[in-house]
């Protein structure tokens, strides 16, 4: 009986979630450690039945039904951190709606448990406080005024013309200044999981910085894989919202990347509505639709990443999200939302407990105190100018007085030479 | 003499194009490199495939009745014995066991001694030399807090059998001990997951490689005390005499492996976020595991961090629950209880909960003060630490009995084995920082590398080459501390912040800024040679013409 009851629940298990199944028996027998009952089972059934297909996830789930213990819930996501990357490039008060959408991802991510240390949040410019903002010290993402994406604890750490390219790249590829603070750094390990999100105005190939200065997908991609050399990020989820958005994670080689753009190459994504009241648009449409998705996500939801993919549709878009997959070794969906937008933390039950009760006989040491040197302030106050050293002429210089010099002669002729020698 | 007119437009075009051509061009091309510094590349390339050779050093004293007097004599005096694994195909590791006689137990510094028991051992508890003998029927081997460990030969080893059967019989179970207590193959490939990307055989290995923080140089320790009801509990911890006590000699042994700093603080009206259940059966509140995960994040935005750093944060938390919610337990994924009445988050910290209403007393006036049991919450945070840093093996073999590790909380073949692996994974980040730095700056080749990064660069390589070979001779301390120097020199020539491949130009903006500067000044001198080719080629065509 028992033999029967058990082959029920598995085929039932297998058959609700409707995916095909390929049962590996070796794996089976060694990784599941079960009785060899059950094991004669799925011989069994297999050779009954035609043969079915496990994927992986599907492995795993069922792994961590059967064994009760907590190392069952690291198969599923390799990470035990979270930090988010949130930037914005584009400045002056008609760019409005790109703060607002770096804001609104700002506070689903914080929302769902990323803490400030872990969230680096780049503003090129103040909305909040602008002269021109109607209503001082409020970003709004939605006309009427619905929800004010700027709250009360935001925590900008590039603001203004901090924001460029070069800051952008040394915090991703982390060769910041050693006086950099804490918060200002992207302090993550093998075992993180990145989101980065950029919005602004961009192209074929590159994404506009404060209006005078570009980032190309080539040099994002060298980014990400020194990140990956580094093993700064164990996944990483790259989401833009630009136009042309798709040819900037055309160049990505580094494993574990997947990346979600809100138009294609030659599209542009637009706007969403205007504000009469504050007269400029709010959101971005791609965003806009994200920020109503991410609203349903609470800590404990079981959304996966094929859900994102179909966030803004070409009905509501009017461009074409498209996303990039091939570099990411899991499947999209067995990815969470949470994995990346939230900060699930995995959590152990301590079983043991040292016993203190009998105390250390007092050592007779003397203990060096000793402040932590933070920064060699004196080295830095009394440090001379750095000497320069002579470099001659460059091309351009020479190049100009070879011109000068031509013109000079083709106009007055060399006999004039001896008047200037 | 006068030149024509012609004869010298043409002297003065040839002229010009000589200076530009000697003068210019190679001008041109020294002011427009890079500086780029000299580096070790064909000592980084010989790094990129490691070899590691560890070898640990063990004594086996053989006790009284294990070997007869005649076969004493004829006992090895070392033996060595070797094993090579290949990891992801470019790394071999060779395992090299030392066996030497010696009838002294002295405490050699990083070796470990093995004591081999007769059978029918008597068992006696001794203090002095902390071997306690035990009386366990399937306990064939114990391991001691030091270094030592007791082996008893087995039933079917009688002293009648020859040494060569008995050797037989022993080197198998000393590698046993040895696997426990220095390393073994999973904790080498665990080490080196920064080089490899390994398929584990089981989810612990999985679990304990994420739970441990990677190795850092330092690590930042942060004691909070959560009272979120101050109105009914005055709580008083006395912290600083705590760690002194407790945490202090545990970090001061580790203090090889990292630097420590620790500080605490009491945060107030700081709740957990998470509302626990009544359970009537147990007239308490409760936590269940699966809600434990929620915890942490609304505590962490509050916590803070002094850090000036950027070294690890571990962060133990002491929550002591309102009294409405007293008393408050945590309770596992199976409804069972936690004795610890704690819990820990891989590569973060712990939080224990502190149950103070056992210290109401009869008519409780509310503030109530409460001197918390720093013996008790200690005992939590240190293993919560141990587990941490890395410090807890995997469950030994069977047959094997473990002592408890003392006071400080570790023994010393764990701390050997915590040396090990550090070392290891030091030398493999070490290496592959180097090895893609190289690679790094090979690539581009407009990034600017000055002595600076080329100093550390070199003392990264050789720091590393020291390190191997220490491996290798079986010193572990100083084979850490050059795997340290090695991951300091390398992760700061990685890290330099002059590095910024800011420097990309695709080929076609190149030429779209040398032309406007070069063609103007080019365009006369070309059009002027290539006059004179021309009438040199035509005045030739007349000197032929004229000679027919």
């Amino acid at each position: 009986m028992k033999t029967h009851v058990l082959f029920n629940l598995f085929a039932t298990f297998l058959l609700a979630d409707g995916l095909n199944i390929e049962v590996s028996v070796f794996d089976f027998s060694l990784q599941l450690q079960i009785s060899h009952r059950f094991v004669f089972l799925i011989l069994n059934f297999t050779r009954n039945v035609a043969p079915l297909l496990i994927n992986t996830q599907l492995f795993t789930r069922f792994l961590s039904r059967i064994s009760q213990d907590s190392a069952g819930q690291f198969f599923s996501s390799g990470h035990t951190n979270n930090w988010a990357v949130l930037v914005c490039t584009s400045r002056f008060w008609f760019n409005y709606r790109h703060v607002a959408n770096t804001l609104s991802v700002y506070r689903s991510v914080k929302r769902l448990g990323i803490p400030d240390s872990h969230i680096v949040l780049m503003l090129a410019d103040d909305m909040a406080c602008n002269h021109r903002n109607p209503k001082p010290a409020t970003v709004f993402s939605h006309k009427n005024m619905e929800l004010n994406v700027y709250g009360d604890d935001v925590e900008v750490d590039y603001r203004g013309y901090e924001v460029t390219v070069e800051n952008f790249l040394r915090v991703l590829t982390g060769r910041l200044p050693p006086s950099t603070p804490r918060s200002k750094r992207l302090l993550s390990d093998d075992r993180s999981n990145i989101l980065i999100y950029l919005t602004g105005h961009g192209g074929n190939g590159f994404l506009k910085f404060q209006d005078s200065e570009e980032i190309s997908n080539v040099e994002l991609a060298d980014a990400f894989e020194q990140m990956w050399q580094k093993r700064r990020y164990n996944e990483l989820l790259f989401i833009i919202d630009t136009c042309q958005g798709a040819s900037m994670y055309e160049r990505f080689y580094s494993p574990n990347l997947m990346a979600l753009a809100s138009s294609q190459v030659g599209e542009d994504s637009l706007s969403h509505q205007p504000d009469l009241a504050i007269g400029v648009h709010l959101m971005d449409r791609y965003t806009f639709y994200l920020l109503e998705f991410l609203e349903d996500i609470h800590p404990a939801s079981k959304a996966n990443m094929n859900d994102l993919f179909k966030v803004c549709p070409k009905s509501q878009c009017v461009s074409t999200p498209g996303h990039r997959t091939d570099l990411f070794l899991r499947d999209p969906g067995s990815v969470l939302i949470t994995d990346f937008f939230g900060s699930v933390r995995k959590v152990e039950i301590t079983t043991e407990a040292i016993d203190l009760t009998d105390p250390i006989k007092e050592v007779e040491e003397r203990y060096m105190h000793s402040y932590v040197d933070q920064l060699p302030v004196s080295e830095i106050i009394h440090q001379k100018p750095k000497q320069k050293d002579w470099h001659p002429p460059d091309g351009f210089i020479l190049g100009l007085w070879t011109l000068i010099l031509l013109v000079f002669f083709q106009t007055y002729g060399v006999k004039h030479l001896r008047h200037i020698f | 003499m006068f030149l024509s007119e012609r004869r010298r437009g043409q002297l003065a075009a040839l002229s010009i194009a000589a200076v530009v051509i000697i003068v210019g061009v190679p001008l041109w091309w020294r002011t427009t490199e890079t500086y780029r510094a000299w580096l070790p590349v064909s000592q980084i390339k010989e790094l990129a495939k490691l070899q590691l050779q560890l070898s640990a050093d063990v004594e086996v004293v053989f006790a009284r009745g294990t070997v007869t007097p005649e076969q004493q004599k004829k006992v090895p005096l070392t033996q060595t014995q070797e094993e090579e694994r290949a990891i992801d195909g470019d790394l071999i590791i060779l395992f090299l066991i030392l066996l030497i006689r010696n009838t002294k137990l002295e405490s050699k510094f990083f070796s470990c001694h093995v004591l081999f028991l007769p059978e029918d051992t008597a068992l006696r508890y001794s203090t002095q030399a902390d071997l306690y003998l035990l009386a366990f029927q399937d306990v064939n081997v114990y391991i001691g807090q030091r270094r030592t460990a007791l082996l008893r030969i087995g039933p079917q080893m009688r002293v009648g059998k020859t040494l060569e059967q008995l050797l037989a019989h022993l080197e198998p179970r000393i590698k046993q001990v040895l696997q426990v207590m220095s390393f073994s193959h999973n904790d080498i490939t665990a080490a080196l997951s920064d080089r490899v990307r390994f398929s584990p055989d089981n989810k612990e290995s999985i679990a304990d490689s994420m739970r441990a923080f990677k190795s850092s140089p330092g690590y930042e320790i942060t004691f909070s005390l959560l009272n979120p009801d101050p109105k009914s509990h005055r709580l008083h911890w006395d912290i600083e005499g705590a760690v002194q006590t407790y945490i202090q000699p545990l970090l001061t042994k580790l203090s090889p492996v990292a630097n420590f700093s620790i500080d605490s603080q009491t945060l107030y009206y700081t709740m957990l976020g998470v509302n626990p259940r009544f359970d009537t059966s147990r007239s308490a509140y409760t936590l269940n595991a699966d809600s434990l995960a929620h915890v942490i994040n609304p505590v962490e935005a509050r916590l803070g961090s002094n850090a000036a750093s950027s070294n690890p944060v571990l962060n133990f938390l002491l929550y002591v629950p309102d009294a409405q919610h007293s008393p408050l337990y945590i309770q596992g994924r199976k409804k069972q209880e936690v004795p610890s009445n704690a819990f820990h988050s891989p590569r973060w910290g712990g939080i224990m909960v502190y149950n103070v209403n056992g210290f109401y007393g009869s008519e409780p006036e509310f503030p109530v003060d409460i001197n918390i049991d720093m013996a008790k919450v200690m005992g939590v945070f240190l293993a919560q630490l141990r587990l941490l840093l890395g410090v807890q093996s995997s469950t030994p073999p069977p047959g094997f009995l473990v002592a408890r590790c003392g006071s400080t909380g570790l023994a010393d073949w764990e701390l050997d084995r915590l040396m090990w692996s550090r070392s290891v994974e030091n030398v493999a980040t070490a290496t592959t920082t180097i090895t893609s730095l190289a690679q790094l700056l090979d690539q581009i080749g407009n990034i600017v590398i000055n002595d600076n990064i080329a100093q550390q660069v070199s003392s990264a390589v050789t720091s590393l080459q020291l390190a191997v070979a220490e491996l290798e001779a079986g010193n572990l301390g100083f084979a850490l501390q050059y795997s340290k120097e090695a991951i300091l020199a390398s992760e700061k020539a990685f890290f330099d912040p002059s590095l910024l491949h800011l420097l990309y130009f695709p080929d076609d903006q190149k030429f779209a800024i040398y032309i406007p500067l070069f063609l103007p000044m080019c365009v006369p001198i070309l059009l002027s040679l290539l006059k004179i080719v021309s009438e040199a080629r035509q005045r030739r065509r007349e000197k032929q013409a004229k000679k027919d």
